[in-house]
């Protein structure tokens, strides 16, 4: 897809004003982020273990290149293909030709973070092949011709009632009349029209949480079971990952799966857990007669040697964002891209170049929370001041914005003024601001469009430190 | 780009990285003595149980997860449990497997109102029953493996999936729980394929309301026998 991430600004201010959205994204609070906190809770090794992830995670890292050569060669003494693909072009085009050499007309897919990265819908789509989505929230947001909006939960921008409304549109053999008001409804409907999907898909498509060098496995994780029917149902499943997610035994996916879902949904493990090693073996009266791994880079070996190489321990849990107040504002769609939330704001200037997405890395408070809660302790914050650094090098910084810290760095830099500045000014807004609070003022309508900025109150810090003193 | 070119520009790219030299073999011994190892990381104290404990544990995560669990003394007594679990949800007394060794030689015959079928699952299939290999009580997880014993597709196009696994099966932790898997399939590796599962199917991808059955089935029992 076309990113949009230089339209941040404008894309987080539609989302502002976005009443549905601004419902949706109200629930996370409650959600995601009350289970994990509980799930935490529960477990009291929880802190140790996000520690030995990790370790895992450092440890294969820095052994990549001898994990990834160990888990190619288990997949083909299993029976696997393994792709090698440099970029996203290179990776679509292994697929399709996969696709083609199996006579695909319909590709059922599970959920993958990495399908969307290098598009392979619309690719497949070009090409003649129809692609079906089949994890429910990508069902309904490929139904909209939407992006993800989430990592985990990608349609968790949507309202019950939108998604009837989309039924109604897209289902139109179903009789008009039917009730579709409670969520139980429209599942249901769902798996029914999907479960056909399933049954006549000729290539499943999905992504892998991890991948085992010991074994030569891929693992993924699911609650819906859409996973597991997209691979055991059609004749080729094509896994679509990237060399990142090698560890090196089942003891080491043990440990970071301990964290993965207490992480992300809070639930102390996922529903469904599926290692796949290989297409079927003899005997097997199901599974696929092919098993191919599409491995790409697009950027990755690259980063692996500059700052941003933290970055490449994510497990796409998705903690990061549902802790986040910038996301929880504007939701993931106003981010422009794939990966939405403070993961995102890193990771999208590595992959799309930081002219495409040197925004994202702004859009943060540095509260923290995200790197409180990153169950790999990426530091988030970090790396989106790495990128602030760089594009300030680079002089993509607006002018305005410039010369307002040009200004800020001279009083800051001379406390006589500074202090006599304050002492005026501080007093000033006080005696303005009604009730304490500004609804609105010159230059800080970004703000007070959506909130009130408080009016300083009392006396300057430095005059109650001189007064403390004084006693 | 050729395959072989990519494959040969990724690793290099990685090695540049990291800086690496062909000179170095001490990060070589240190991936295959890891591999070989397979050590276990830290296991949480909750999963250190065996026995009657592991029971207890895995009968409360998996009912707090959704499952259901009854329990039998002995196999000859599952066609009589199933019978009656069927009976109390209003499900048809028809059902599925594989050829399971130990579902193969029970006596369904006791409970005359049975139909048995057998083979891989079918998309309108009401009910199937597996058996689990082994179990992680940690967090209600049985491991099913994929085969003619136990096909994969028994365990997802059901609306009602019943897991058979006897109680001496059952471990406290993931890590015990491969170490059965790697005793069964020795030199082969792993099955093709092993699902993980701990409740029945569901989503929240609509406003985040828990919703059972989203693909796969919407009821998981399990019964321990022993």
């Amino acid at each position: 897809m076309k990113p949009t991430s230089r339209a941040f600004k404008s894309n987080a201010s539609r989302a502002l004003r976005d009443e549905p959205l601004k419902s949706a994204l109200s629930g996370i609070k409650h959600g995601f982020v009350a289970n994990r906190a509980r799930a935490r809770a529960n477990l009291p090794e929880f802190e140790d273990l996000r520690d030995e992830a990790r370790a895992v995670k450092e440890h294969a890292l820095a052994h990549l290149d001898l994990y990834l050569e160990a888990y190619e060669k288990k997949v083909q003494e299993t029976g696997g293909q393994v792709h090698w693909a440099a970029s996203a072009e290179d990776a679509r085009a292994a697929i399709l030709k996969i696709c083609r050499d199996a006579g695909a007309k319909t590709v059922t897919k599970g959920k993958s973070m990495v399908g969307e990265e290098i598009a392979i819908n619309a690719y497949l789509e070009n090409a003649g092949i129809t692609p079906v989505e089949t994890d429910l929230g990508e069902y309904l947001i490929q139904l909209r011709h939407e992006p993800p909006s989430h990592i985990i939960a990608p349609a968790i921008h949507l309202t019950k009632d939108q998604v009837e409304a989309d039924f109604r549109k897209a289902h139109t053999d179903l009789p008009s009349a039917r009730t579709l008001e409670e969520p139980e409804q429209l599942v249901a409907e769902a798996r029914a029209i999907l479960r056909e999907k399933f049954l006549a898909a000729d290539v499943g498509i999905t992504g892998a949480n991890l991948l085992i060098a010991e074994t030569g496995t891929s693992v993924i994780v699911t609650n819906e079971g859409n996973g597991d029917l997209t691979q055991c149902l059609p004749r080729v499943h094509i896994v679509i990952t990237s060399i990142e997610k090698v560890v090196p035994t089942l003891e080491d996916a043990d440990t970071i799966l301990r964290v993965l879902a207490r992480s992300a949904t809070g639930q102390e493990f996922s529903t469904y857990t599926t290692l796949t090693t290989g297409p079927k073996r003899e005997g097997d009266p199901d599974g696929p007669d092919e098993y191919h791994v599409v491995l790409l880079d697009n950027g990755r070996s690259e980063m692996l040697g500059g700052v941003f190489r933290d970055m490449l321990r994510c497990i796409r849990c998705g903690a990061c964002m549902n802790h986040c107040p910038v996301y929880g504002a504007v939701g993931g769609h106003a981010y422009g891209w794939v990966y939405p939330g403070p993961m995102g704001a890193v990771l999208t200037p590595s992959l799309i170049g930081v002219e495409e997405a040197g925004h994202l890395p702004n859009a943060s408070t540095f509260c923290g929370r995200c790197e409180a809660v990153c169950p790999m302790r990426i530091p988030l914050p970090k790396m989106m001041r790495h990128w602030r650094e760089r594009e300030f090098e680079n002089g993509d910084t607006p002018t305005l914005y410039k010369l307002g810290l040009k200004l800020w760095a001279f009083a800051a830099r001379r406390p006589a003024i500074y202090h006599r500045l304050t002492g005026i000014v501080s007093p000033l807004l006080s005696r303005l601001g009604r009730k304490g609070r500004f609804s609105s003022m010159p230059l800080a309508g970004g703000w007070t469009r959506y909130r009130d900025l408080p009016a300083p109150q009392g006396k300057t810090f430095q005059q109650r430190w001189r007064e403390r003193d004084g006693q | 780009m050729s395959r072989s070119n990519a494959r040969k520009n990724i690793l290099n790219a990685v090695r540049h990285s990291l800086g690496v030299t062909d000179t170095d073999t001490v990060r070589e011994k240190t991936v295959a003595k890891r591999l070989k190892a397979h050590k276990p990381n830290l296991v949480p104290e909750i999963a250190k149980v065996s026995g009657k404990k592991a029971v207890a544990l895995i009968s409360e995560k998996l009912e707090g997860q959704g499952a259901t669990v009854s329990h039998v003394d002995k196999p000859d007594q599952i066609p009589e449990r199933i019978a009656e679990y069927l009976r109390e949800n209003n499900l048809p007394a028809e059902f599925r497997t594989g050829d399971d060794s130990m579902l193969s030689q029970i006596p369904w015959s006791k409970a005359s109102s049975l139909t048995r079928h057998t083979g891989r699952g079918q998309g309108d299939d009401a009910v199937t029953i597996s058996r689990a290999d082994t179990a992680a009580a940690e967090t209600g997880t049985l491991f099913l493996t994929s085969g003619a014993d136990n096909p994969t597709t028994l365990n997802f196009l059901p609306d009602t999936h019943i897991v058979v696994i006897r109680a001496k099966d059952i471990r406290g932790s993931y890590e015990d729980a491969w170490n059965i898997l790697r005793k069964a399939y020795k030199k082969q590796g792993l099955p093709r394929t092993v699902n993980l599962v701990s409740g029945p199917s569901r989503t929240a991808d609509i406003e985040q309301i828990i919703v059972m059955g989203a693909h796969g089935p919407r009821r998981l029992h399990v019964i321990i026998v022993g």
